[in-house]
């Protein structure tokens, strides 16, 4: 149990997706200028992160991977090759049986959330924490942990720059550095905030 | 040179590499861009993977743009890009084991690279096959041109290297000279950028 916690700890903190592993930044730098827009997107995300990262681990570990397809009588196949496209897939098709989902069962949410779920298919910090969970070789609960802990990192870091975002509207910011070039800089210095929770260990 | 200048060809590649530059005008790709710049050789790597990748989906898809539903493009391109990117990724597995360690899941990330998509979707579905790989190749070249400039000076503050060499002479670490640990770091790679980005606005301004 407690390596579940600190590998929750380690993927939200020092191994956030985004502000360690720079993935999911393009959302990341489009949406972050408004607080309700970046928490719903974070909500989005962690949402599809949590469920298609188990689904995945189960399809690589059941049809991809060296030796999986024993089962089936093919042992000595090896499907590892196809698993970026199969992850893709999964993603894409979880995204709109979400969508659907949602879009039955709660109208609120679905308004709330709409916008972002397509969007959500291309977004790198969920095809990623896919391919570091395999590359890491996590078991089937590490992955469920991890794949939560990417998504609340993800939500925790989007968020947390749109408050600054808000903030630095005051600030005077030297010419050519506006837009991009601060939010990149600002992005620095929150990574390594970050960076500090590296020597907690529980 | 005035030749040159009017050809379409060259004006796709000064666009891509300077005016419109996809990652420090149009803010796509970078991802990927950031967390393979420690070194300069997996930066330089990764550059070539994903100017192959660009350039040949662009010609896939300008070759094809004819005969593409324009319901399902979407799905099309993903797999021309997929079947691309599984290419790269294999290659570098067999002939570049201990750089394709280093790039780990970054080869693979190509896919949802928005330089990629975003280039197969406005360029080569409008564009005569040519034209759509000279702007595959400069849209590449342009990233990597961002990718190696930052992993340049990473490795050369961060530890005092160039793809993998001490240039750094001895004498200044004995008077006192440190290698700086936060460039090796994420932060370095944002705040880099960051910089890299303000260069590059003053000198457009100033133009």
């Amino acid at each position: 149990m407690e390596e579940l916690i600190s590998l929750f700890v380690e993927s939200v903190f020092v191994g956030n997706i985004l502000l360690a592993y720079f993935l999911g930044m393009c959302s990341y730098l489009s949406v972050s200028g408004n607080l309700q827009t970046s928490l719903g997107l974070g909500v989005a995300v962690t949402f599809v992160i949590t469920i298609t990262t188990p689904a995945n681990w189960l399809l690589y570990h059941y049809l991809l991977a060296p030796g999986a397809l024993a089962w089936a009588g093919l042992p000595d196949v090896n499907l590892g090759f196809l698993r970026l496209v199969l992850f893709i897939a999964t993603i894409a098709g979880m995204v709109q049986v979400v969508e659907m989902v949602i879009d039955r069962y709660s109208q609120r949410l679905y308004s709330a959330l709409g916008v972002f779920l397509p969007l959500i298919t291309v977004n790198c910090a969920i095809l990623g924490t896919s391919l570091f969970m395999v590359e890491r070789r996590y078991t089937f609960s590490e992955t469920l942990v991890y794949g939560f802990g990417s998504g609340i990192g993800w939500l925790l870091a989007i968020v947390a720059m749109a408050t600054i975002m808000q903030k630095l509207r005051y600030a005077d910011v030297p010419e050519g550095l506006q837009g991009f070039g601060i939010r990149m800089i600002v992005t620095g210095l929150m990574a390594m905030a970050f960076m500090l929770f590296a020597g907690i260990t529980l | 040179m005035g030749i040159l200048a009017k050809s379409q060809s060259y004006r796709a590649i000064s666009e891509a590499l300077w005016q419109n530059n996809p990652i420090s005008k149009q803010i796509l790709g970078i991802c990927s861009a950031l967390a393979v710049t420690v070194q300069l050789n997996t930066a330089i790597v990764m550059s070539l993977a994903l100017t192959f990748v660009v350039a040949f989906s662009n010609l896939t898809i300008s070759l094809l743009r004819h005969q593409i539903p324009r319901n399902i493009r979407i799905i099309v391109e993903v797999s021309v890009i997929a079947t691309l990117v599984i290419l790269a990724d294999e290659f570098l597995r067999a002939f570049m084991y201990d750089i394709s360690k280093q790039l780990s899941v970054f080869v693979g990330l190509i896919i949802t690279n928005c330089i990629v998509m975003g280039r197969a979707e406005t360029f080569a579905m409008g564009n005569t096959p040519w034209r759509s790989f000279v702007d595959g190749v400069a849209n590449g070249v342009g990233y990597g041109s961002i990718l190696i400039g930052v992993a340049f000076f990473r490795e050369l503050l961060g530890s005092g290297k160039l793809l993998g060499f001490a240039v750094i002479p001895e004498g200044f670490y004995e008077a006192g000279y440190q290698d700086m640990g936060l460039m090796v770091l994420a932060p370095g790679a944002f705040i880099m950028i960051g910089l890299f980005v303000w260069l590059e606005h003053t000198l457009l301004k100033e133009k």
